[in-house]
């Protein structure tokens, strides 16, 4: 399998602070590749070592088979990057915005005007082409970004969060349009923290602290979850959740809204009966039930054995 | 009670905020700073040093001593000797001297004879700066009596002791002087200031954020920027100019070409001051301020309002490493003195030198600022 993406070790510090930590990745060509992870867990540093804009403090890295940072200028040219804010020009129209963009990547007049046209058709823009980018609303303004990332054809996308700002509907359809991406051999790398839109990707690298926490497709990490799903749902929620969070085998509990979701590590060996052992806090009137693991349950649970090993020196 | 406790609550934020922005509250302290300095210490309008030449044809023990007798006013700082009047007033449309003593071959006869009314000699002054000008115009009756008694008796007549005539601007008219050194105000405000904001606010709105990842280089970048500046500052040339000869009767001696060649050396120079400021600045109103930085100094010391000739050292060496000082010499001796570029090296490889290395170290600075 042909990788776009390989690094070994990748390292980035600020100052004394660990931004990205022996980052290693192994990306085939034409996959959604997800970076999941909360603020600051160095995702969008990540990205911009991957692209060049950043040089790494240690470690290598080679993207669509350039050495990075000797050959970052020829990558340039092959990549297209969506930044986290609308960074087009809102004082332009889209049309101009576009032409702009295609004449930074090279693109022939007569090419990038066809090209301009085709997009503006795919990304449902054309009725708005002669207004100014200020003027679209949150999804539209994430289309052209997405348009303008795509102009020159590039073989990898990069998205730094790109639906932060849309709304579940707009996100669908944007989801659409990477799909489509993908299915015409676009590598993409899409940073998020959104869990619905993780689950989305081919494969899904949980980061937190800088750190690689787990890497692998998101059916194969729900399945490889080291922990036990378990719903309860009966009186006194709040203060339940607060008593159960004191046992050392509980890795976190989440309320929903009736329920409490506990995860349970699966050290504890039946999950169910232990809890239930535990007497001084449920009684009959709880119900217990074990449910399919989802994404969230898989973040909580990496994150909370990321955690304790960072709380243990050497471990 | 209320009403006051908001009042004070809206107060402490703005206090805070303004604590948070360093740059703003650096300009709270340092602009008056500067202007009680420029205009206190500075500005000076009792001129001394003033670079003049002398033509001494009579090369006599009389003209050494009146050469002394000027010397020791020392309005003047008398820093060349010159062996014909052409060669003056070349050093005087060149600008290195500001004036030039002619000393007449018959200085003897004049002298001896107290009835001829013959002045003793005769300044040819460059009238591109009035309050210069009025300096050395103050020497015209400086008393040489002992001189005079030297040679005959001590009876004085209102004869004054030199003759003067005043080169470039003979009615002494203030637009004269004035439009051509506004040229230069005008063009480092507009220039400084629109570099500086064009590029914040790209800054301030994310669009740096998206440009940094495309092919585009700094320097692709700096220049695509400066260009349209560039044309913007050759237009408000033009009409300053332009109304400055329709409105004002300013004389437009020079050639075209080295009237635009001076400009377009400034402007340059302006905008790379500008894409510095754009490398520090990190909003409009930190741009804005640290123009008004540049600004007053640039009104103040470059020889726009007050002569150079009044500034103690010190100012000399900041007004040296304005660019204003350096085009409105330039653009007098081009406009009023019909001078080229080429009597000015100094002033246009300054501005030149200035423009490369502003431009190299905003290159640099933008490209830091992504890692």
């Amino acid at each position: 399998m042909e990788l776009a993406i390989e690094t070994h070790e990748l390292t980035r510090l600020f100052g004394t602070y660990v931004a990205v930590d022996k980052l290693s990745l192994r990306i085939p060509r034409g996959t959604i590749y997800g970076f999941l992870g909360p603020n600051g867990s160095g995702k969008s540093t990540s990205i911009r070592l991957l692209t060049g804009l950043l040089t790494p403090n240690s470690g290598t890295a080679t993207i669509l088979g350039l050495r990075l940072p000797q050959q970052a200028e020829a990558l340039r040219l092959r990549i297209g990057y969506m930044t986290q804010k609308f960074s087009l020009f809102g004082d332009l129209t889209l049309q101009e915005n576009l032409q702009f963009i295609a004449q930074i990547y090279g693109l022939k007049r007569k090419h990038a005007l066809s090209r301009i046209e085709q997009l503006l058709t795919l990304y449902d823009l054309k009725t708005r082409k002669d207004l100014l980018a200020d003027s679209l609303s949150g999804g539209q303004k994430q289309r052209l970004a997405l348009a303008a990332a795509t102009i020159h054809q590039p073989e990898l996308l990069f998205l730094d969060e790109p639906t932060s700002a849309v709304d579940p509907e707009n996100r669908r359809e944007f989801w659409e349009k990477l799909f489509d991406l993908s299915d015409a051999g676009t590598t993409i790398l899409v940073s998020t923290h959104y869990m619905d839109e993780a689950e989305r990707c081919h494969y899904l690298a949980i980061l937190q602290n800088g750190i690689k926490r787990a890497d692998d497709t998101p059916q194969n990490l729900m399945k490889a979850i080291n922990a036990t799903v378990v719903e309860v749902s009966g009186p006194n929620l709040r203060d339940l959740k607060q008593r159960l969070l004191q046992l050392p085998g509980v890795n976190s509990v989440a309320q929903q809204g009736a329920q409490l979701r506990v995860l349970v590590s699966n050290s504890i060996g039946d999950a169910i009966q232990w809890l239930q052992a535990q007497s001084n806090l449920l009684d009959a009137s709880h119900q217990l039930a074990l449910i399919r693991p989802s994404l969230e349950d898989v973040f909580v649970t990496v994150t909370h054995q990321g955690d304790n090993a960072a709380s243990k020196p050497g471990a | 009670m209320k009403f006051l406790a908001r009042i004070t609550a809206v107060t402490l934020k703005e206090f805070r905020q303004l604590s948070r922005d360093r740059l703003t509250f650096g300009m709270v302290v340092m602009i008056p700073l500067i202007q009680l300095l420029l205009f206190g210490y500075a500005i000076n309008n009792n001129i001394r040093n003033i670079s003049v030449g002398v033509v001494d044809d009579a090369q006599s023990f009389a003209s050494r001593s009146i050469i002394d007798a000027v010397r020791a006013t020392q309005v003047v700082n008398i820093l060349d000797q010159y062996t014909s009047v052409q060669e003056a007033e070349q050093a005087i449309t060149a600008g290195k001297v500001r004036a030039v003593l002619v000393i007449p071959r018959d200085l003897e006869q004049r002298a001896a004879n107290s009835e001829s009314k013959q002045a003793l000699g005769q300044w040819l002054i460059d009238g591109s700066d009035n309050i210069v000008a009025s300096a050395l115009l103050g020497l015209r009756n400086m008393p040489l009596q002992e001189l005079r008694r030297n040679f005959t008796n001590p009876v004085q007549t209102s004869t004054p002791t030199f003759e003067s005539v005043l080169y470039f601007n003979p009615e002494r008219r203030t637009p004269v002087n004035i439009v051509p050194g506004l040229l230069a105000v005008i063009l480092t405000m507009t220039m400084i200031l629109f570099t500086a904001t064009a590029i914040v606010r790209e800054k301030e709105r994310g669009n740096i954020e998206l440009l940094i990842t495309t092919p585009l280089s700094s320097l692709e970048l700096m220049l695509g920027k400066i260009i349209p500046f560039i044309l913007i500052g050759l237009v408000q040339m033009t009409i300053i100019l332009t109304l400055g000869h329709v409105v004002f009767d300013v004389p437009i001696n020079g050639a075209p070409q080295q009237i635009v060649g001076a400009t377009l050396l400034f402007i340059s120079a302006s905008l790379t001051l500008g894409l510095i400021i754009s490398t520090i600045a990190t909003t409009q109103l930190q741009a804005m301020q640290m123009t008004v930085f540049v600004l007053l100094p640039s009104i103040l010391l470059s020889g726009f309002l007050f002569p150079y000739e009044g500034m103690p050292q010190p100012a000399r060496y900041i007004a040296e490493a304005l660019p204003a000082t350096h085009y409105v010499r330039m653009i007098r001796g081009v406009v009023l003195r019909d001078a080229n570029l080429l009597n000015m090296p100094g002033d246009s490889l300054y501005l030149l030198s200035f423009t490369v290395v502003g431009l190299l170290l905003a290159t640099f600075k933008f490209r830091k600022s992504l890692d």
